[in-house]
């Protein structure tokens, strides 16, 4: 049995989802190959070749594959996806947009963004927004499968270099260009990986308020997450969005501030270790789900927390 | 130009969702159902699209059992102009529904096929994309804002790194994310006027397809429920319950 894992990057960084995908192949087989699409990737190629388990690592490096749009990314996956009983990538924007594509031309049924692997054929996967988990058999000869990350580690470089091999990678469809990108600052802790992530609600009022935010995240070296409705009011972009379907998140530490706790927000982090909660309203539905709450106006508390972090 | 817009009912977003004791599935009888909110904002905007004069007819389609007309009919309120209904009772996994939207696609001929990025129900995501691979289209997926420009539209999407925008060659297919706009609440007017547009039946078993299933669900199960936590009074108590210091993980 032979899995393939789509890697996730920019060209130059590795997204770090990739590497619990590489550890939920893992569970499925010792022979793991990881597919790097894109173009003038090496560094990403080096990246991955590190990786503990990885066999080796397919290249397909073409100007038709720069941006990873998914009709042309789809095709290239395609093109080698009958190699692999297994094709995976984690679920992170281009993992959903580009896997479907894939499970389509290939005719099978994609499992969206497992949580859990029983064996070859049977895996877990949350459905209403994480109300429920629905263990399922799937009978396509290719699984075509995008990963949780917060539910599988997160493999580590080994010892050993994998080799590397290129693959055609000329697969233009010419049904989509690139025109630009909007990325936020980098200097930011990034918010998947963080181990703490402080997060504000509708609840903080106004863009300016939600500096108190990133003062309160800066003192803990966390990232900063949003709510959807503090994303669409313009607190915060919205690559900060946590939910179900904004970002998910599992850090050792959430603290959620002026959030009421949707069903929609549960699902992007209530996997985390601790969830600390801090709003005015002590009915909000957060306080169910949160290990420490404190009912308090946040803008008394987070000042005092800040000053008494320092 | 001609929009096809893709609706699911589901369980209403506001309704927390029970799992059935013995583990079959969730239980949904007598449960509030809607169109799934993704899906609104798709009917949203080609509704407008059609207000701007770029869109000449908004046909909505929808698969399911009968009661799925609540959701055609909510979207004809909306102001679309008519339904198809493709009536099963059978459960159908996204590729099975791509595999309905594209005979659909070839028979209606649009220009532009919209639906929500995801249902709140299974959360898979994927139909969208399916139907556009299917068709061998151009997909936009996660759409925020769009714009025509010739035979492309510039569809900006919400992707994990921030914002990004991509030109995609018409016909395509596009799925929404809420922020493209706020679904309008249907007038009374609107509501009595939709009741006379028309909504044609197809029985599923009229198409030509192989829709088996891939999955066999074998259990359905609530999440694990966290353990009741503590309330504090205190910055300082809640400090000190966090273990919390400053930049010390």
């Amino acid at each position: 049995m032979a899995v393939l894992v789509i890697a996730d990057h920019n060209n130059v960084e590795l997204n770090a989802a990739t590497r619990n995908a590489v550890t939920a192949a893992l569970e499925l087989s010792s022979n793991v190959s990881v597919l790097v699409t894109g173009y003038q990737c090496q560094a990403v190629v080096d990246q991955v070749a590190k990786i503990e388990g990885v066999g080796q690592v397919l290249v397909a490096s073409h100007p038709s594959q720069q941006h990873f749009l998914a009709e042309n990314q789809s095709l290239c996956i395609s093109s080698i996806a009958k190699e692999f009983s297994h094709v995976v990538a984690p679920a992170t924007s281009m993992g959903k947009s580009v896997m479907p594509r894939v499970a389509a031309q290939l005719d099978v049924q994609q499992i969206t963004e497992i949580t859990k692997i029983f064996d070859e054929n049977t895996f877990e996967r949350p459905i209403y927004a994480g109300n429920a988990f629905i263990k399922l058999v799937s009978s396509d000869a290719i699984k075509v499968i995008t990963v949780r990350a917060t539910k599988f580690v997160s493999a580590i470089d080994g010892n050993n270099v994998a080799p590397t091999k290129d693959i055609e990678a000329n697969f233009d469809a010419q049904l989509s260009k690139f025109i630009g990108a909007e990325s936020s600052k980098s200097d930011k802790v990034e918010l998947t990986t963080a181990k703490v992530v402080v997060s504000g609600g509708r609840g903080l009022a106004s863009e300016e308020n939600f500096g108190l935010i990133h003062q309160l995240a800066e003192k803990l070296n966390a990232g900063v997450g949003a709510s959807r409705a503090a994303v669409d009011a313009g607190f915060a972009p919205s690559d900060c969005q946590v939910g179900q379907t904004g970002k998910v998140v599992a850090p050792d530490v959430y603290i959620a501030i002026g959030m009421s706790g949707a069903i929609q927000h549960l699902a992007g982090m209530k996997d985390s270790k601790m969830i600390i909660a801090i709003n005015k309203d002590p009915d909000a539905p957060i306080f169910q789900v949160a290990d420490i709450g404190m009912v308090g106006d946040l803008f008394e508390v987070v000042p005092e927390m800040i000053a008494k972090l320092a | 130009m001609k929009v096809l817009v893709a609706v699911k009912r589901v369980v209403d977003p506001n309704v927390n969702i029970r799992v059935k004791a013995d583990g079959s599935g969730v239980d949904i009888d007598n449960v509030k159902m809607s169109p799934n909110p993704f899906d609104e904002t798709a009917v949203e905007a080609a509704v407008q699209l059609k207000e701007a004069g770029v869109v000449s007819e908004v046909v909505v389609a929808s698969i399911g059992s009968q009661k799925s007309q609540d959701v055609i009919r909510a979207a004809l309120a909306m102001g679309a102009d008519r339904g198809i209904h493709v009536s099963t009772d059978a459960d159908l996994e996204p590729l099975a529904i791509a595999k309905v939207l594209k005979q659909l696609v070839e028979l209606e001929q649009p220009d532009l096929v919209f639906t929500g990025k995801q249902a709140i129900d299974d959360d898979s995501n994927q139909t969208g994309q399916m139907l556009s691979a299917l068709l061998n289209w151009s997909q936009g997926t996660f759409t925020s804002k769009l714009s025509f420009e010739n035979d492309w539209v510039n569809v900006t999407r919400e992707v994990d790194s921030g914002r990004e925008t991509i030109a995609v060659k018409l016909p395509a297919v596009l799925t929404v994310d809420l922020r493209l706009n706020s679904p309008r609440f249907a007038s009374l007017p609107e509501i009595m006027k939709s009741k006379k547009k028309p909504v044609e039946t197809k029985e599923l078993t009229s198409f030509d397809l192989q829709l088996d299933s891939r999955f066999k669900v074998q259990l359905v199960s609530a999440p694990e429920t966290r353990n009741q936590g503590i309330k504090v009074t205190s910055v300082d108590e809640l400090i000190a319950a966090a273990k919390l210091t400053a930049k010390g993980n």
